[in-house]
């Protein structure tokens, strides 16, 4: 059982102007399109056992970051972004500041550069809805597991739904999205999980791919740095091949499946 | 008048079957004439024919020999190398479609004693031996060297900024290099009429008689000596230079053998090709059309000709390799770009020219050159990336830039970096000035920081318990001044005794009679000047000083602003620098008029820098490697590789016309998850860093694992290579210290 989560979690209340940042990568290849300026953004309500951001969990301890700066600096790497590249926010839990979201979303495509979130999909309220339609180019959505069991193994959290939901909602809003998920063995990485998976999915239209995330073991330093346990120790890496049977099964389904 | 008479010449003897325009007065316009622009893929590439196959086989194992015997093949020590003064030399004859080697031997190394006959002494003494009899009393009775005409005008204050390291590297006792020959010109008009253009150039050249003209009447007839003995060279190998290259095979081998005579005459530290490739693909397309040649045998001739660039050879000393390591020779030949009308120069043989890195395997030399622009064609632009994702062998300049603020379509690189007109236009090579000394001795009253020795005046003895930032500014550019002034010097006696001594006569002759001369000067050092003035500026910085005053170390209290992240607040700092000294050196004469133009690149000399450099005000130790070239400090580029690439744009080219080399190591991983994300990825990196106005960049796309097990593996690597400032190198033929620096680099790596 996830140890966390049952933490009680207090909203992340910025001003309006500002984003709570964890980090900034200005030359992210493996977040959305192309050469991307990724914002990792501080604080997410789930407590994944895998992440490999464990320090953007807690929503205290960010850096406040004016939105106008942010754009700046994404304005100095335009030159870079070419045809397909851009901005993407990842976390943390972007959505917990959708508000301010919408601000630094409508300045970057003022600016004529591509938006793209990264989000586990739990929220869909107003500003949400907002922020996705008008101003987000891309999604891209983790889809934790397709047990409600599996999903609460893996997020210390109820109702896998939820996700559900978003992707439907951005499916009938006709917006493009991609989707995300992270294979470790046994766990999320059995054919019984990934036909589920597909066959869920297989007929939105908005889906462009789905990227399969190796599972890893590069975050766990961090847990440590932390003084939180490592839960997921026993869970092994992906063989080669593993890899394969996971991407041959998706490819029935999916347009088009990578593995990142 | 005279070119008009040779025009009608030509006309009459134009082959009809190829059809090619050769009505033309220059190379460019015989370019502009034929090019046939390729915007297609690399599909129509083909392997290694068997004769190549069979040769690489002859040159890697002679290499591997070459290794085993501490770097040195063999050497001739009777015979000073000449133009014409070896018999011919074949790899394996039968197999060798292009022919010709420097001596009579592979990888036999000669001595070439004009540049300093004690350096010839010293590397063959490091290998066991010793000239012959009859050349070691020449060259110590009679014959007076380019080395010896320097020092015997050097004065004891160049002296000293020469050996306490503020001017490291000066071609003061080996070879200026950095001119390129118009090699073309032998494929294109024959050396025949190159000697009637100069014969008629000498006659043109007519009194006042005063020091310029007669020196120039000199080297007019040095050229046309040197253009006869290229005949006798051609003879040897039973090649008639005399008349026009006929077919793709005979301009390859033509243009070859101009080169050849280059290296055979001259040990310049950087002997470049030129831009050859658009070139020899009018001759190539010509003879596919006709049915004359296949791919096969176009690639052949491409490969074989590659191959005979990879085994060019010099004779340097051991101490030579501190300063350029693992054994360069820099025939820097310059791939793609546009012509002024909009087309572009990229063409089969571009493509060709990169596969010989897979045909071949990796390679530093030749050191290909990729003349970038947004408008190459988009196959161009990926296959391009594709070549050194996966082979780190080549590199990348702004075709935009320096066509459009130099003015010509038609240049080559110059050694690393810099542009440099076909046939228009020469070089002096100038190495560099150490300008983190330079700023130490701002703060140590105009002393050298190690020995203590006075250096420049009028800079008082700071003994404030934390550095001034206005004080130490304006002491900085009191020492720049006074420093740029002994480096002018030294620079005017190196170029005046190089040409009295050990001028180009053989690449000169392929060169416009009294072409324009730009100097090219040089810094090392800049990330450490622009980190430390800004922590002086941004943080509090006490310095610790030795009995003597001088500064052994620095305390820095608090954080400051690091070049490498995108910070105008600190990048100001590089950027200014770089225009200051480059104003401080315009403002002194140069000898034959050059036009002074400033590099900032290291090649691997930032080791040996770092070394003879004490502590520095940025919290850098003693003797620790300076970044090489333009690059940030190892480590300090913290915000990601945009972030770093966008502080070194910043350094402006116009002060900085010789170039700005910056060399970006990368992770495949972190360059895209698939091949083709990558090879995107490095395509829109490279648009954007040169959108942003920057000049040049080394690409090396590898993992450090790599590296280390290369280390400890050498013989598992025979040719790993690595991009360095401005040039490529086999990395197993780096001293440990030097695989060290490159390992502890900043690899941009994200996950």
């Amino acid at each position: 059982m996830n140890p966390f989560f049952t933490l009680k979690l207090k909203p992340i209340k910025t001003s309006d102007h500002t984003l709570s940042v964890h980090s900034i990568e200005s030359f992210g290849t493996h977040d959305g399109p192309g050469i991307r300026m990724v914002i990792f953004l501080q604080g997410c309500k789930l407590k994944c056992l895998y992440c490999h951001n464990p320090d953007t969990i807690d929503t205290h301890g960010g850096t406040e970051y004016e939105i106008e700066e942010l754009v700046q600096r994404a304005v100095k790497m335009k030159a870079y972004f070419g045809d397909k590249g851009g901005v993407t926010v990842s976390g943390g839990e972007p959505m917990l500041q959708a508000k301010n979201l919408i601000t630094f979303f409508k300045r970057l495509k003022e600016e004529d550069i591509h938006t793209n979130i990264d989000t586990n999909g739990r929220v869909l309220n107003h500003p949400v809805i907002e922020l996705l339609d008008k101003h987000t180019d891309l999604v891209m959505l983790d889809i934790k597991h397709m047990t409600e069991k599996g999903y609460q193994y893996i997020t210390g959290e109820k109702n896998k739904e939820t996700s559900f939901s978003f992707a439907n909602y951005r499916e009938t809003s006709g917006k493009k999205m991609w989707l995300r998920y992270v294979l470790i063995p046994e766990i999320t990485n059995t054919p019984e999980l990934l036909h589920a998976l597909g066959d869920y999915f297989k007929d939105f239209e908005t889906i462009e791919q789905i990227e399969l995330q190796p599972y890893h073991k590069l975050g766990i330093h961090k847990w440590e740095a932390l003084g939180w346990k490592y839960e997921l120790e026993h869970a092994r890496e992906n063989t080669e091949e593993e890899l394969q049977n996971a991407a041959n099964i998706l490819s029935k389904y999916f347009k088009k499946v990578k593995i990142n | 008048m005279y070119r008009n008479q040779l025009i009608i010449i030509r006309m009459e003897t134009l082959d009809i079957k190829t059809g090619l325009d050769k009505n033309v007065v220059s190379v460019k316009e015989f370019v502009y004439k034929n090019i046939t622009p390729y915007v297609g893929t690399d599909a129509f590439l083909v392997g290694p024919s068997k004769k190549t196959i069979a040769l690489w086989e002859v040159c890697k194992n002679a290499t591997l020999e070459e290794r085993q015997n501490n770097g040195v093949r063999s050497v001739d020590v009777n015979t000073i190398s000449g133009i014409a003064n070896f018999e011919a030399g074949y790899i394996d004859k039968e197999n060798e479609v292009i022919v010709g080697l420097q001596t009579d031997e592979l990888l036999k190394r000669a001595m070439k004693p004009f540049g300093g006959y004690k350096v010839v002494q010293k590397a063959l003494q490091e290998h066991g031996l010793e000239p012959s009899e009859e050349v070691n009393r020449l060259f110590t009775k009679y014959v007076k060297t380019h080395n010896d005409g320097v020092f015997d005008v050097y004065t004891s204050e160049i002296k000293k900024f020469r050996s306490l390291g503020f001017l490291t590297g000066l071609p003061d006792n080996y070879a200026r290099g950095r001119v390129i020959g118009d090699y073309r010109r032998v494929a294109l008009f024959g050396i025949d009429k190159l000697i009637q253009d100069k014969k008629s150039d000498l006659e043109n050249i007519t009194g006042p008689m005063c020091d310029a003209t007669i020196r120039l009447r000199e080297e007019v007839a040095e050229q046309i000596k040197a253009l006869k003995d290229m005949i006798v060279m051609g003879n040897h190998y039973n090649l008639d230079l005399s008349r026009p290259a006929n077919n793709a095979q005979e301009a390859v081998q033509w243009t070859y053998m101009a080169y050849l005579a280059a290296v055979k005459e001259q040990d310049g530290a950087a002997m470049s090709l030129g831009n050859v490739s658009t070139f020899l693909d009018i001759y190539i397309e010509q003879d596919l059309k006709n049915g004359v040649i296949n791919e096969i045998e176009a690639q052949e001739y491409i490969d074989q000709f590659v191959m005979k660039l990879r085994m060019v050879r010099h004779l340097r000393m051991a101490a030579y390799d501190e300063i350029f390591a693992g054994d360069p020779t820099w025939v820097t030949e310059a791939i793609g770009g546009m012509l002024n009308d909009g087309r572009t120069k990229v063409t089969k043989t571009a493509f060709r020219f990169l596969h010989t890195l897979y045909n071949l395997g990796p390679s530093p030399e030749p050191n290909i050159t990729v003349l970038w622009s947004p408008k190459l064609p988009e196959n161009f632009r990926k296959f391009c990336a594709k070549v050194a994702i996966d082979t780190s062998s080549i590199q990348f300049e702004n075709d935009d830039l320096m066509r459009t603020s130099r003015g010509s379509d038609d240049y080559g690189i110059a050694c690393c970096v810099s542009y440099q007109e076909i046939g228009k236009q020469i070089q002096f090579f100038g190495a560099r000035t150490n300008l983190a000394k330079t700023l130490l001795l701002a703060i140590n009253g105009g002393k050298c920081e190690i020995t203590g020795t006075q250096m420049v005046k009028g800079i008082d003895k700071c003994d404030n318990e934390y550095l001034d930032f206005y004080t130490v500014m304006s002491n900085f550019k009191t020492a720049m001044k006074q420093v740029a002034g002994v480096y002018n010097d030294a620079m005017n006696i190196i170029h005046y005794m190089h040409d009295k001594y050990y001028y180009e006569k053989a690449q000169m002759a392929l060169i416009d009679t009294n072409p324009h001369v730009n100097i090219a000067y040089g810094i090392a050092g800049l990330s450490i000047v622009a980190d430390s003035l800004s922590a002086i500026k941004y943080a509090k910085v006490k310095p610790i000083r030795n009995e003597q005053g001088l500064t052994v170390d620095f305390e820095i209290e608090g954080d400051f602003p690091k070049y490498g992240n995108d910070d105008d607040r600190v990048d100001i700092f590089a950027h200014n620098a770089v225009e200051d000294f480059n104003n401080e050196l315009k403002k002194l004469p140069v000898y034959k008029n050059a036009e002074p133009t400033l590099s900032v690149l290291t090649i691997t000399s930032n080791v040996v820098y770092g070394k003879k450099t004490g502590a520095t005000p940025d919290g850098r130790p003693s003797g620790v490697p300076f970044a090489p070239g333009a690059n940030p400090m190892h480590g300090r580029d913290t915000n990601g590789a945009i972030a770093s690439l966008n502080s070194v744009a910043k350094i402006d080219y116009k002060d900085s016309q010789d170039g700005i080399s910056n060399t970006f190591s990368i992770v495949p991983k972190s360059l895209g998850a698939t091949q083709e994300e990558r090879i995107d990825n490095l395509v829109a990196t490279l648009t954007g860093y040169f959108t942003n106005g920057a000049q040049h960049l080394n690409v090396n796309v590898l993992d450090k694992e790599t590296l280390l097990d290369a280390m400890e593996h050498p013989e598992n690597y025979p040719q790993l290579t690595i991009r360095v400032s401005g040039y490529a190198v086999n990395f197993i033929r780096l001293t440990k210290e030097q695989q060290l620096e490159v390992i502890t680099r900043s690899f941009h790596e994200s996950m």
